[in-house]
């Protein structure tokens, strides 16, 4: 492969990046795959490879079975490049990238790339309640990240609290690895299961799916974990942490003690890559997020810029397998390893299965649809998190003619910190629409640039220079 | 400063330790974890105080969205502590505020 030109790049070694990669690689195509994280499995699969857990088996078997994934892709002869940020993409899919940036002994460089697929997939919903800035409280899908990859697990009095499978998912793995939990909070609201059961029928096409969910909370219910339903509100206090948690029932508050409150409302794409490119997104009022606008192969609006798995839309990992594979296939034909005949030979079963395991997402987007307190919190909370923007500096913002995020943004420096918009940007934007009672496309988001992270100048004038890197796949291959 | 940890570890595969120092004080941790696990391991809760208001936080989402656990490493400021593994002889140092120009 020629350092500087790959007829495909991916970026994310999630399921989606993992499974573009051997598709691609069995079609013949150089691929070069570059991933943030240091091992390969994405969020969903994290640490699978190289578990630091005695006993993995104990976060289930869907987790377990990403290790078959992360051994086919480092046997696939795709290149692969742990520990490298891409930072900037042009429209001509020219990527510049930092390896091993900060500490390490790496550099920077740039890549021109025949076809390029975005696999970076989703992050957790951010979640505005009174006092979500405190130490002490941070996202189930983080304390799962501690589990998996640290084998870490939150001490006695923790609380988990919000809606969606991953709530369930975690109390379950949590309860068979022997932590109490002092309560679950399930914040779903109760009248989103009538218009849920609309999508019921259709949910039974998809595999597998509401009869995992029905073990999860058939566990959950056969523990001595308290399971409070239909919790309207939510807050934490304490002095420079987390002391207590309040919430109410039926408009009743109740605080307990607990040190640890961990919160989750669902994911969203991750789409600063996306953004940073102009690429169309639109407004995706059932999964309440944004999304790159994608035709059937997974292309972006812009020609040769592809986006698998959840950063085009949530459907979680076994969508993601196969949009990856489905991305693949379209590029290796467009870039003529094969006809457009074989293409579709192969494609025609992963669009069957892809669209069996779709089936799912309308009933669970119905059922846990967050509250609208979560979306719209109450003047004093903090929006944006870096800049310490509260909801009522915001809809104080509108009154004056403030007419979305950038504009927000200029106003009082609101998705401007360190995290550039991802904590804040669909909250900023949902309050402005209320406020201004215009839909979501037209109030927008905020204008992302490159570097989509910062990058130290030592980095940028270091080079970054492949031949020295041996890269040692066999490190990586599960046990 | 390090009181009592949050989370506390469940039974693990064998690992090497490494030494690491925060805010001068020695740990040992095993080699597969962040920066920010191993603050959390150890029981420091809070590791920053923000620029704008001296608020104290901590990590939140451990996947590089919410640049919650910026620290410094060896002298490098505003660096992600969940997206760094530990290195033997790392010195990490809690940010108070906005870093310092030198």
């Amino acid at each position: 492969m020629s350092m500087t030109h790959v007829d495909l790049l991916i970026i994310g070694a999630g399921p989606a990046g993992m499974s573009c990669a051997i598709q691609a690689r069995e079609a013949g195509l150089d691929v070069l795959l570059l991933d943030e994280n240091q091992q390969p499995g994405g969020q969903i699969y994290r640490s699978v490879a190289q578990s630091p857990l005695a006993d993995p088996d104990l976060l289930g078997k869907d987790y377990t079975a990403g290790a078959v994934l992360v051994k086919r892709f480092l046997a696939s002869g795709a290149t692969y490049w742990p520990g490298t940020l891409a930072w900037q993409i042009t429209r001509d899919r020219q990527v510049s990238f930092t390896r091993n940036g900060a500490n390490g002994s790496g550099g920077s460089g740039q890549i021109q790339a025949r076809a390029l697929v975005i696999a970076n997939g989703a992050q957790e919903r951010p979640v505005p309640f009174p006092g979500w800035t405190l130490p002490g409280v941070m996202g189930i899908g983080a304390a799962q990240t501690l589990l998996k990859s640290a084998a870490l697990l939150p001490s006695q009095r923790v609380v988990l609290a919000g809606s969606g499978p991953l709530l369930y998912l975690f109390a379950w793995q949590l309860i068979r690895s022997g932590s109490s939990v002092a309560a679950i909070l399930d914040t779903t609201p109760r009248a989103n299961r009538f218009p849920a059961l609309r999508y019921l029928f259709s949910a039974l096409r998809a595999p597998g799916y509401l009869l995992k969910g029905m073990g999860l909370l058939k566990t959950i219910r056969g523990s001595a974990t308290p399971h409070i339903q239909h919790v309207e509100s939510l807050s934490a206090q304490g002095q420079g942490a987390v002391g207590s948690v309040r919430y109410t029932v039926k408009g009743r508050e109740t605080q307990i003690d607990s040190d640890l409150l961990l919160v989750h409302q669902g994911v969203i794409p991750n789409v600063q890559l996306t953004r940073s490119l102009g690429c169309e997104h639109r407004w995706d009022e059932m999964q309440l997020c944004w999304r790159p606008e994608l035709d059937e192969w997974g292309q972006t609006s812009l020609t040769g810029i592809y986006v698998a798995g959840d950063g085009g839309g949530i459907d979680g990992a076994k969508v993601a397998e196969l949009s990856g594979a489905v991305a693949a296939l379209q590029i290796g034909q467009q870039l003529g390893f094969f006809t457009e005949s074989v293409r579709d030979t192969e494609a025609r079963p992963l669009k069957r299965q892809l669209n069996a395991h779709r089936a799912i997402r309308p009933f669970l987007d119905t059922l846990y649809r967050p509250a609208d307190i979560f979306r719209r919190p109450s003047d004093p909370t903090i929006v944006c998190r870096c800049e310490e923007v509260s909801a009522g500096d915001i809809r104080a913002m509108s009154r004056l003619g403030c007419s979305g995020p950038n504009q927000a943004k200029s106003f009082s420096r609101c998705g401007m910190g360190p995290c550039q918009g991802r904590m804040c940007g669909i909250t900023v934007g949902e309050i402005l629409a209320e406020a201004r009672h215009a839909p979501m496309q037209k109030v927008g988001y905020y204008r992302i640039r490159p570097p989509i992270k910062p990058v130290q100048l030592i980095d940028l004038a270091n080079a970054y220079v492949p031949d020295a890197d041996a890269a040692p796949m066999a490190a990586f291959v599960p046990k | 400063m390090p009181n009592v940890s949050l989370f506390s570890a469940l039974a693990a595969a064998p690992a090497a330790q490494v030494s690491i120092l925060i805010n001068d004080r020695s740990f040992s941790v095993p080699n597969y974890m962040t920066v920010a696990a191993a603050l959390l391991s150890v029981g420091v809760t809070q590791l920053r105080e923000t620029p704008v208001s001296n608020a104290p936080r901590a990590p939140f989402c451990m996947m590089g969205a919410c640049f919650e656990c910026l620290v410094e490493i060896d002298s490098v400021p505003n660096q992600q502590a969940c997206m760094t593994l530990v290195q033997p002889g790392m010195t990490i140092r809690s940010m108070i505020g906005a870093r310092s120009l030198k």
